[in-house]
């Protein structure tokens, strides 16, 4: 320990706007960014996104190679990062979802190092493990202070929770914050806080919230999907754990959303109340929260504008960050508490498992999400899915990839009967007892072939393209290069 | 068979097939299927077996396929054929 010398007391009214940067190459230049180094995005606009894009054109001018881009996730609008690979710029991903050009290319195999798909928990639990390390988080955020107090409850292109950003920027040892609109100092309350942040850029977009949904929050008038959901309902309804105090968290996707208005009339007319409904938020939860069917809502993502409103005003609806939300080493993730959970699939197997990222044709086209996560946690994990989608057979021998392990998945509804997992011997005989049709998934499965004829098998190389991680960080599943 | 003719539509899970007369005694089959990589010798294979069994040859398919199921890219292979002929066919014999 040193002896206290006497100090100049010498406040710098400049020093108090520093972190504010002219530019993106500036924020990049002071960040100290090298080759070889990781930097990270989140998905809070998902569709909408014009952060990721605009820095990485920024990025690659500047002559940077051998980058791991880390994004929360990718969605279709990341395709621009096909030319960054090709040219060196990019040769590791982490991410939760890869979709549309981007995702056939790398299917195609476009990388040499196999793209780390993880799950939101998963994510932060590779944050935590050091396996991940962010040299720089480039965050996007609707609203902030010349300190970096950031919030996207607030501004102009307002998107809600910004909970994958939040544990980003808790990791990162620099964080660029990306923003179009500069509050007064002190902008409170803030998601991202003044000690995480080092520097800040104002930029004319950083999103546009109206793409977040992407057509995942649609309301569905598909009578398949509306029987899907009011099956679903029904199974909820009969599971044991439909009692005021229960908790809920439903997905996007047309049967999720519809499956969540069934349940709010059966709440209403049995008058029962939840504790939380959590997940990416939509409209409906909004609307199940004004109406005291809900106590608060716990949102790690807001799907729509609704959602992203009601988080700025409604005191019972609560930001939470992704290790809050489900890293499975965290100290307390919400999905711990969780009762109920609705989950779709691309495909589900005999053995349970599901498959959630690669399409029919074996080409990544899909996310791991909370997937895996609230599967694992919740007392009660349904996958919602129709028996075929066209002439594609939902439900296969083996998932072409396993994002869910069958051992965490309790029941599959489809709409030609309901399977439940052979462990839940009591729930099965609660739902027979209600009268629903329950039958044995490899029936499910010789129904779906019988209808559909034996697909041939995806013909793929030896090559790794990409490795699932389950949410402990472990290697559940590889999915390898198509063979043309 | 002297005409041509087509049946079906290009709505998802429906087929269209368009059949001509050729002059060689044989069965061309041009496939496009939005599930090629998991079924084109399924449907290959039905509609060799289909025209067979209705004894038809000197014939090319062309199939554009939706990802129709078998009993409805047969029926619309049977239909075309049928309209091609100029006949009605007596639908009990049909399966």
């Amino acid at each position: 320990m040193n002896k206290y010398k006497k100090i100049d007391k010498n406040v710098v009214i400049e020093k108090r706007d520093s972190k504010i940067c002219e530019s993106i190459e500036e924020s990049i230049k002071r960040s100290g960014l090298k080759d070889g180094m990781t930097i990270s995005f989140h998905h809070a606009f998902r569709g909408g996104d014009k952060v990721l894009n605009n820095v990485m054109k920024i990025i690659a001018s500047m002559g940077f190679k051998d980058l791991c881009l880390a994004s929360s996730s990718l969605a279709s609008v990341h395709d621009e990062v096909i030319q960054y690979i090709r040219s060196g710029v990019v040769t590791q991903i982490y991410t939760s979802g890869l979709r549309s050009k981007l995702g056939e290319a790398i299917s195609n195999g476009l990388m040499e190092k196999p793209v780390q798909v993880h799950s939101h928990g998963g994510r932060v639990h590779l944050l935590q493990s050091g396996e991940l390390k962010i040299d720089v988080a480039f965050i996007g955020v609707p609203c902030i202070d010349k300190f970096g107090n950031a919030t996207g409850s607030k501004g102009r292109s307002q998107c809600g929770s910004l909970g994958y950003a939040m544990s980003d920027a808790h990791y990162a040892k620099y964080v660029v914050m990306l923003s179009e609109t500069l509050e007064p100092f002190p902008n409170t309350p803030a998601s991202i806080s003044q000690d995480q942040v080092d520097a800040i850029v104002m930029v004319d977009e950083v999103g546009d919230p109206s793409k977040i949904g992407e057509g995942a929050t649609r309301m569905t008038t598909n009578p398949k999907e509306l029987l899907l959901a009011r099956r679903t309902a029904r199974v909820i309804e009969n599971s044991g754990l439909f009692k005021n105090g229960y908790s809920l968290q439903t997905g996007t996707g047309g049967s999720s959303l519809a499956t969540t208005i069934f349940l709010a009339q059966m709440m209403e007319k049995k008058n029962i109340k939840a504790s939380f409904g959590m997940g990416g938020i939509t409209g409906t939860m909004v609307y199940m929260l004004k109406n005291n069917l809900i106590e608060k809502l716990i949102d790690v993502q807001s799907f729509d504008e609704f959602a992203a409103k009601s988080l700025g005003e409604n005191p019972n609806h609560i930001e939470i960050s992704a290790n809050e939300y489900a890293n499975p080493s965290s100290k307390g993730a919400t999905i711990k508490q969780l009762d109920v959970v609705v989950l779709s699939a691309l495909e589900i197997d005999v053995n349970f498992n599901v498959n959630v990222l690669t399409g029919s044709k074996g080409i990544l086209r899909g996310a791991s999400g909370g997937h895996c996560d609230t599967a694992a946690e919740a007392k009660l994990s349904i996958i919602v899915a129709p028996l075929t989608r066209g002439r594609i057979p939902t439900i296969r021998s083996r998932v072409h990839t396993i994002v869910t392990p069958g051992e965490t998945v309790d029941v599959v509804v489809t709409d030609q009967g309901i399977a439940v997992h052979p462990r839940n011997v009591e729930l099965k005989k609660r739902l027979k007892k209600a009268g629903l049709t329950i039958v044995d998934i490899k029936e499910l499965h010789e129904r779906a072939i019988k209808l559909c004829g034996q697909p041939k098998a995806i013909k793929h190389t030896d090559k790794v393209v990409a490795q699932i991680r389950y949410r402990d960080g472990s290697i559940i599943d590889e999915v390898y290069q198509l063979a043309h | 068979m002297i005409n041509s003719a087509h049946a079906g539509t290009l709505e998802s899970s429906d087929v269209y097939i368009q059949i001509n007369p050729i002059e060689e005694d044989i069965v061309e089959i041009e496939l496009h299927s939005s599930v090629a990589e998991l079924y084109d010798d399924m449907i290959e294979e039905l509609i060799r077996d289909t025209l067979k069994e209705m004894g038809v040859t000197g014939i090319n398919v062309h199939v554009q396929d939706k990802g129709a199921l078998d009993f409805v890219i047969k029926a619309r292979l049977q239909a075309a054929v049928f309209r091609a002929c100029g006949t009605v066919p007596s639908w009990e014999e049909q399966s």
